[in-house]
């Protein structure tokens, strides 16, 4: 077993808020190998974006991370000084977020910000910086470069702007990149572009890739493995065609439900009912029991302890939906429905 | 195009609910007195004119749920607006049970408006912050005595069980409720007006993946109930193919292809909805190289010649950089706006061969 | 309405009492944690955006500072005939034998002249507990008439359009490139003194800025959906205007407003002190500083220097609270 390239252990982040100390993040761990792409799914509250923040160092007060390991090439993050993580932040490690002008700075041409990028990390001649980063907007499809180089972000659209936070985060070839939700608010041709140059560049890299989103689909094409989050916990885990196709955990199960498809046309989608919980206000046992259609007495009282299963794959749940090993697989998502 | 009292030759043949003939929208940004004075030194400015929906004819039968799908900028929006009745085209006709809109007199068009209602994009914005959900969803019914003023709190009680939302909330503001909450508070005031169409303008595109389930479930249990019909605009083509029963694709302003739901998706005529719905991410599809149409959307300020889609369309050919292409019927109740069904020559499938790819290469 | 529950069957069954929504009709999303088992008929309190605004208003020590002296000052000037120690427009309490007492000193029936007495014998406290009474009145009642007519004018505009909102915009830009001080004499040079004909005076110089307030906010406000919502729903154009759109450009209109009566406070003040404002009769603070700018520089400070601080305080105080009202009801400041 080589040592994985990006891992998480435990991680716990909490914010201090009016309603008192709220826990974002719940003893989440996973492991990124090189070249490996991880979906990290949930809804909005989950914590998947604080997760993200905290791979980066970016976690700022009221926020913090309160225990837990996070190492990438064995290096320990958390804990280390902010000028640390600054040399961290950019070369081995890297994000992207659903508005690119979150990196982008609005006033300094592309060229500017890329050579800078280049330059904050490594010794190389502007001119040699320059090059690499006309290379890099090459290979992420941008056409003519050479002149692009020279334009201010505002100048491109939303897909284009997108496309160049993507080349500035792998312009010193990280080991980790962690992409939050950045095709979400594109269209779906768009989306389609970007998502197969994010892969292709991985693969040729061989960049660890944490793909942040909340629509289970675009993890389905892209991703090997995928971490199912809820109220801060990973309540599922495994190679993503497993888990879409024999979900362990029942909100897993109602997620896939509650994804519109051709199957049901007409027919009421199989919907997960009532809300997701406020982090302040969670129930003693497992966060999911209230709206669960499964749970039983434990699950009111007692939190589910994360249970390995065969295959890789791992739940948080009392009564895991437990699809017998030798039968044909079936589509849960399917069952769900009378 | 056709002799029967349809102008749109997919919809079923009842009279249609609404009908809107050869409509177009456009937004006009004209010069202001700095420019007009730079134009008098030769400055040669002109308006600038954004054809957000041009020429769309479309029948919507009573009730049916018709999907209108496209990518940003395509003026599915508008054209939603237009419907609604929020904005009145700029050319062409829209009718209400037959009757032209534009000319009807002031109680019959307040009669068409609210029987028109739009379910909006972003559940938090579409509530005025300052009122009481009660209020929300009672004001227009009292204000166009639908019900007396001491009737309002048990109408709106009502109209909250029938959401699913607790009437017990009623005197709460919408900031203290969640997004899917404020959804169900928005289709509430909507209904609350007894009207017979809804439009959805990405009405459950800002909701959560659970959430969303349970708003799309109660539309369709609002349909069967209260008999509406819907007009779903979507960018989301998943949301299209489960509640849709006819679809209408639409790029840069056009309708590009308008069938039955069923056909679309198995075979879609259009090149762009073949493209479209190649691109989907989708549950099924595996772990899988994804295949990416080229280029980027044009700007609508400056549509291509011909057909719009023309320059990242893998089957181009000479005559579709000139002409536009109509919106003709391919098969029945089926139309497509594509030259390629024209020719004689069997058409490429959905698949890209090698072929279209060398005389793509030709085209330039 | 199908949810995860069909398959519970075969499993242990959560019981409705548990908090498990199991009936299709009613998702559970609509029975918040907080109302279960409220009868429909009995709606619970919503809390407004206000009630969230003023418990917000009192996070900050600077801003409860400015509201306590505020306060204290409007209180003083509303109450000053009750306590004031003289009335100080009744010539006949006045001895200009008094006059020009220090600070300390006993004037009149026996009283002590805390703040000394001006030149024409009348104690300073009570000349500044009622001029402030002039300044506040002046200065609130200048500003709600202008912010009343502004604010229409500027919400008419943006919902207008057209030629209506480039005609009121045009006027609004000539009124602000004239400054105010310039105006404002110019006017009462015409109309001569009188404290209504300040009011007006201030009316004029200061309107513009509300309709411009309103206008941008409304402009913001216009595009929300609600107002399509409501458009959508056919309501009269009128009620849109001011149910729906007015009530949502209001609190820059607060923002603006408090800052705008501690300037018409100093503008009135700025008037008098140049001898054209509030009349000899109805002193302002402004008018005592300058009763008192002639003997400042003979040693009598007290005349020109205590209604100097009195104004000083008044505006500060005004300030703290308008930088806190706009850092509440912000929303680009808020989270």
């Amino acid at each position: 077993m080589t040592t994985p390239v990006l891992d998480v252990r435990d991680l716990q982040v909490t914010f201090s808020t009016r309603e008192g100390l709220v826990t974002a993040v719940d003893g989440v761990s996973f492991r990124v190998d090189a070249g490996e792409v991880m979906g990290l799914v949930g809804e909005s509250g989950s914590g998947k974006s604080v997760t993200g923040l905290a791979v980066l160092g970016l976690i700022d007060p009221p926020g913090r991370i309160a225990a837990g390991s996070i190492k990438v090439k064995a290096t320990e993050l958390v804990g280390q000084s902010e000028k640390a993580l600054q040399k961290v932040r950019g070369k081995d490690v890297a994000m992207i977020f659903q508005d690119p002008m979150t990196t982008l700075n609005p006033v300094l041409r592309i060229d500017t910000q890329m050579i800078e990028a280049i330059r904050a990390h490594e010794q190389v001649s502007e001119k040699a910086a320059r090059e690499r980063a006309r290379d890099a907007l090459a290979k992420v499809g941008i056409p003519s470069p050479e002149e692009r180089l020279n334009a201010y972000p505002n100048q491109f659209s939303g897909g284009m702007r997108q496309r160049v936070a993507i080349a500035t985060a792998l312009l010193n070839r990280p080991a980790v990149l962690v992409a939050d939700e950045p095709t979400t608010a594109l269209d779906v041709t768009i989306q389609a572009q970007i998502l197969s140059e994010v892969q292709a560049l991985c693969a040729e890299t061989g960049t660890a890739l944490v793909w942040i989103t909340h629509d289970l689909s675009v993890i389905a094409g892209l991703a090997d493995k995928v971490a199912v989050m809820y109220a801060g916990r990973v309540v599922e885990e495994g190679p993503v065609a497993d888990v879409l196709e024999r979900p362990i955990h029942p909100y897993t199960a109602g997620l896939i439900g509650s994804v519109p498809s051709r199957n049901k046309r007409g027919v009421p989608l199989a919907q997960i009912p009532g809300m997701t919980p406020q982090l302040s206000k969670l129930p003693p046992g497992c966060p999911f029991a209230p709206r669960c259609g499964y749970s039983t007495d434990p699950c009111r009282t007692i939190r589910p302890e994360r249970t390995p299963y065969p295959g890789g794959r791992a739940a948080r749940c009392h009564n895991p939906l437990d699809v017998p090993p030798n039968t044909p697989k079936a589509d849960a998502a399917r069952e769900l429905t009378p | 195009m056709n002799a029967t009292m349809n102008a749109d030759a997919t919809a079923p043949a009842v009279k249609p609910i609404l009908s809107l003939e050869h409509v177009h929208k456009r937004f006009v940004k004209s010069l202001d007195a700095a420019e007009r004075v730079a134009n008098l030194f030769g400055a040669g400015l002109q308006d600038q004119v954004v054809r957000a929906v041009d020429d769309v004819t479309l029948d919507i039968a009573p009730g049916e749920v018709v999907g209108l799908v496209g990518e940003s900028g395509c003026g599915k929006s508008t054209l939603g607006r237009i419907i609604a009745g929020i904005l009145d085209p700029s050319d062409g006709l829209v009718r209400f049970e037959g009757a032209d809109v534009a000319k009807m007199n002031g109680a019959d068009r307040r009669k068409a408006d609210l029987a028109v209602q739009m379910i909006f994009q972003d559940p938090a914005a579409s509530l005025n912050p300052r009122m009481r959900v009660v209020e929300i969803i009672g004001e227009a019914p009292v204000v166009h005595g639908l019900i007396a003023a001491e009737e309002m709190d048990a109408y709106v009680c009502g109209l909250m069980e029938k959401v699913g939302l607790d009437p017990a909330t009623r005197r709460r503001y919408p900031h203290q409720f969640s997004g899917g909450q404020r959804a169900r508070i928005n289709i509430a005031r909507a209904l609350a007006v007894q009207p017979r169409v809804l439009v959805c303008d990405e009405s459950t595109a800002a909701l959560d993946v659970s959430i969303q389930a349970q708003v799309l479930n109660l539309f369709l249990e609002l349909r069967r109930e209260l008999n509406l019909t819907y007009v779903f605009v979507s960018h989301d083509l998943g949301v299209i193919e489960h509640i849709a029963d006819r679809v209408a694709v639409m790029y840069l302003g056009r309708i590009v292809e308008l069938a039955k739901t069923d056909e679309i998706f198995e075979a879609p005529n259009h090149p762009y909805t073949q493209a479209l719905l190649e691109e989907v991410p989708r549950l099924e599809a595996k772990k899988r190289a994804f295949t990416a149409l080229k280029g980027e959307i044009p700007s609508p300020l400056r549509p291509p010649p011909g057909c719009h889609f023309h320059p990242r369309c893998p089957h181009v050919f000479a005559r579709c950089s000139v002409d536009r292409p109509g919106l003709k019927p391919i098969a029945e109740s089926r139309l497509s706006a594509c030259h390629l069904n024209d020719e004689t020559a069997a058409r490429p499938g959905r698949t890209r061969s090698a072929e279209t790819v060398s005389m793509e290469a030709a085209q330039g | 309405m199908t949810d995860l529950t069909p398959h519970a069957a075969a499993r242990p069954v959560a019981g409705p009492a548990a908090g498990m929504p199991q009936s299709a009709g009613r998702p559970g999303e609509a029975a918040g944690a907080s109302d279960k088992g409220v009868p429909p008929p009995a709606p619970d309190k919503g809390e407004s955006l206000l009630r969230r605004h003023v418990s917000s208003f009192f996070e900050s020590w600077s801003a409860i500072i400015g509201l306590v002296l505020l306060v204290a000052s409007v209180a003083a000037a509303l109450l000053a005939p009750w306590f004031a120690p003289q009335d100080p427009y009744d010539l006949a309490n006045l001895s200009i034998m008094d006059n020009m007492l220090p600070p300390g000193e006993i004037f009149g029936m026996g009283q002590t002249a805390y703040l000394g007495t001006d030149d024409q014998g009348r104690d300073m406290l009570s000349a500044i507990l009622y001029g402030l009474r002039v300044s506040l009145t002046v200065g609130a009642s200048s500003v709600l008439i202008a912010a009343v007519i502004g604010a229409s004018l500027g919400v008419l505009a943006a919902y207008a359009g057209g030629r209506v909102e480039s005609f009121v915009m045009r006027v609004v830009d000539l009124q602000l490139s004239f400054p105010a001080i310039l105006v404002a004499l110019v006017l009462l040079a015409v109309f001569g003194r009188g404290v209504d004909k300040v009011v007006i005076a201030l009316v004029v110089v200061q309107w513009a800025y509300y309709a411009r307030t309103v206008r941008g906010s409304a402009l913001v406000e216009k595009r929300r959906e609600y107002i399509e919502a409501a458009r959508c729903l056919a309501l009269p154009r009128r009620r849109i205007v001011f149910r729906h759109l007015l009530p949502n450009c209001i609190p820059p209109l607060i923002v603006v407003a408090t800052v705008q009566i501690a300037n018409a406070i100093a503008l009135e003040s700025t008037l008098s002190f140049l001898g054209v404002g509030v009349p000899v009769t109805e002193p302002s603070l402004g008018m005592l500083i300058a009763n008192g700018y002639g003997y400042l520089l003979s040693g009598n400070y007290w005349i020109s220097t205590f209604p100097g601080v009195a104004l000083v305080i008044v505006i500060v105080a005004i300030n703290l609270v308008g930088d806190r009202l706009r850092d509440v009801l912000n929303p680009r400041l808020a989270k």
